[in-house]
């Protein structure tokens, strides 16, 4: 109890030297009633179960850690894309790099706007689906953004959408700690893309709440990369209706510290839920990617695939976790999570949990953490192939199950490009 | 073309000989047979002149075209024109056939200073090269051996022999595994390359590939050592009454 106590106390501390942007009256309710949470709850300690395997400190601490600012000097991910795009510069929007935020079959706001308004539809949204996700688990860092974000994007989508909304983040200052909230209502039948990329802030706590009604897609493709200094914690919460169908693949090369949590709740039967990630880590570099999915519907799908690569002493976490309800039967349930070692530094520490409450489910789940197969190098190298190729042939090959979770084959394709380039680079 | 003296190898994580003092040459333009009892080193011959890790070289030599190959990386001994057909081919998940092949050519061709191959001059090269193996295009498609026969699998290894077109072609038991149609196959695409400038060590353990693909000399191999050389003939003879005749003259 004391230690409870404790936490509380400093979580005041901390708070109390932030302010609370400005809000309607809406907004203001909500971040009230979440602050009250988050004070309640605590900020993440290391000691927490949830935080066993990453440090949350550098994520909670008052002041972001510095980070140097990344040029890649090279043409931005989904550069060659036709796209909406909204872009942030260490978490402030940038009218004049954004397109005019309108398009054929959605709305988008900003939510610094959105919050402004004293009634507003996103009120039935932000802060809805993370509260709802602080059970069975707590996750504070979601319930600070929903207190604290300065900024994001309100969308509302009607219809099928052909042009995906690309949400462009950019790292200007060496000290910016941004805070964003997405906000992402899709009515039934509505189809939308939205894309994600760029260096974010030295320190980024960002959010998505998505509500995907009956027979809605949502498909989302986010790469966070290659500012290696940056301190990232982002959550995607997810809400699907019957027969609606919500696809996320994450790329993440580089990055310090990145904590991705994705907690998707299948409240209608037959719905499909995959998310994926792969990831790229050379040297100090800690990936962590905590999952839960809930079913709570009949005949629903749930995929998880997570890949990681890891060298020179990375590390990489996966925590991830099915949860069946009781009647959620003829549950298809799958998850996977793995890492190829380039070398003995690195380390792989993986959580993979069912919890099973229906008896006519068919869940699996694995992990495997393993070092390169020296015969498929050889093999490789007899043709010709020389070793750092072969090398890369081989993560390839091993990323390619989550990869292949990208449903459109050209996002694919520049999902594979920039692996590729990546790894080239290492070549040198 | 190839040549190895004296070659003594043991492993590297335990302390056993497997070649005893391997001598073995093998001219330009000539298909050498190796027979042997199971055990006896052949595959470990094939891996250490390919360059396989895990192995100590104690003692001898292997050159290719005068060039010393056991100092080399695996990939300079390929580039440099030695070829394995491997007994058991590796399955890759993930890495497509075309790919593989594509990044084999290019890398050779680069490594000699030659010019790459354009995507579509590939293909096209590629595509009648497996169409003469009954490879079909869905095989190529799809990843590195992954669900391929075996009878299919032997027949990928000839078709990136066909693609790569070394000098030295070493076949660690290309028939096993293939059915009479395949056999013919394989013997045939195999036949096709045989010219002057290249040269052939077949690993075998049956006289019915050697029916297809001639040899011009067969050794027998026991206990790491080439214990005996001749002709066809010899081959005939291990067909008809097996080791022990040899294996007892020698001893
Ligand atoms: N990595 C290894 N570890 C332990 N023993 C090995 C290893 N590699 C080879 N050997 C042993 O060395 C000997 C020769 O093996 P090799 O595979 O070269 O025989 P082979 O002549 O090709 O046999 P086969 O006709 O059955 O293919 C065998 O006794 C084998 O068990
Ligand atoms: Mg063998």
């Amino acid at each position: 109890m004391a230690a409870v106590a404790k936490n509380q106390e400093a979580t005041a501390a901390r708070l109390d030297r932030l302010t609370v942007p400005s809000s309607g009256q809406w907004a203001a309710e909500t971040r009230e009633a979440t602050l009250s949470r988050l004070r309640e709850m605590g900020l993440p300690e290391r000691r927490d179960e949830y935080w066993k395997y990453t440090r949350p400190d550098t994520l909670t601490q008052a002041d972001a850690p510095a980070a140097a600012v990344y040029e890649t000097g090279e043409a931005p991910l989904f550069d060659r894309f036709d796209r909406i795009k909204v872009v942030f510069v260490d978490g402030v929007f940038d009218e004049d790099q954004s397109d005019d935020l309108a398009g054929e079959g959605l709305s988008i706001e900003r939510l610094a706007d959105a919050v402004e308004k004293d009634i507003h539809w996103a009120k039935e949204l932000y802060g809805v689906l993370e509260a709802k996700g602080q059970v069975p688990v707590e996750r504070p860092l979601a319930a600070f953004n929903t207190a604290y974000a300065t900024d994001g994007v309100v969308i509302h989508v009607t219809g099928k959408v052909a042009k995906p909304v690309n949400l462009i983040y950019q790292h200007k200052a060496e000290s910016s700690d941004a805070v964003l909230h997405h906000v992402i209502k899709l009515d039934a039948g509505a189809e939308v893309t939205v894309l994600e990329n760029g260096p974010a802030a030295a320190r980024f706590n960002k959010s998505m709440e998505v509500d995907v009604a009956d027979s809605a897609a949502f498909h989302h493709v986010r790469a966070q990369g290659r500012d290696h200094e940056r301190r990232a914690v982002t959550h995607l919460f997810g809400r699907l209706g019957t027969e609606s169908v919500f696809k996320s693949f994450t790329l993440t090369v580089n990055g310090r510290l990145t904590r991705n949590e994705a907690v998707l709740e299948l409240t209608g039967d037959d719905a499909v839920a995959h998310v994926a990630g792969a990831c790229l880590g050379d040297g100090d570099f800690h990936h962590d990617d905590t999952v839960f999915v809930t079913h709570d519907a009949v005949n629903c799908e749930s995929r998880q695939v997570f890949k990681k690569v890891l060298r020179n002493g990375a590390t990489g976490v996966f925590q991830g976790k099915i949860l069946v309800q009781p009647g959620a039967q003829k549950t298809d349930g799958y998850q996977i999570s793995q890492s190829l070692l380039l070398d003995e530094d690195s380390q792989f520490l993986a959580k993979p949990e069912l919890e099973i409450y229906a008896d006519d489910v068919a869940c699996s789940h694995g992990s495997t953490s393993g070092a390169i197969d020296e015969d498929a190098l050889f093999y490789l190298r007899a043709r010709g192939v020389p070793k750092d190729i072969a090398t890369d042939l081989m993560v390839m090959s091993f990323v390619a199950e989550a990869v292949e979770e990208v449903e459109s084959e050209e996002l694919r394709d520049e999902i594979i490009g920039r692996l590729e380039s990546w790894l080239e680079r290492r070549r040198g | 073309m190839l040549e190895i003296k004296g070659l003594k190898v043991k492993l590297e994580e335990e302390d056993k000989q497997i070649l005893k003092g391997v001598d073995l040459k093998v001219e330009a333009g000539k298909v050498h047979a190796i027979m042997g009892p199971n055990g006896s080193g052949k595959s470990t011959l094939s891996y250490v002149l390919s360059g396989k890790d895990g192995y100590e070289i104690t003692e001898g030599e292997a050159t290719l075209g005068g060039e010393d190959l056991l100092e080399l990386e695996a990939e300079e001994r390929a580039a440099l024109g030695l070829f394995l057909a491997f007994q058991y081919p590796v399955e890759i998940p993930g890495v497509g056939n075309m790919t593989f092949l594509r990044t084999a050519v290019n890398a050779q061709r680069k490594a000699r200073g030659e010019e790459e191959l354009s995507a579509a001059d590939f293909l096209k090269e590629i595509r009648a090269k497996a169409k003469t193996l009954k490879i079909d295009a869905d095989m190529l498609k799809r990843p590195v051996n992954v669900g391929f026969s075996g009878g299919e699998k032997k027949r990928n290894e000839i078709l990136q022999m066909a693609m790569l077109e070394p000098k030295m072609c070493i076949l660690d038991e290309t028939d096993s595994g293939l059915d009479v149609d395949a056999m013919k196959l394989v013997s045939e695409g195999v036949n096709a390359l045989r010219d002057a400038g290249r040269g052939f060590l077949v690993i075998t353990h049956y006289q019915r590939l050697l029916d297809h693909i001639k040899p011009d000399v067969v050794h027998i191999m026991a206990d790491g050592r080439i214990v005996k050389t001749g002709g066809p003939e010899l081959a005939l003879e291990v067909e008809k009454n097996g080791y022990a005749d040899i294996l007892a003259e020698v001893a």
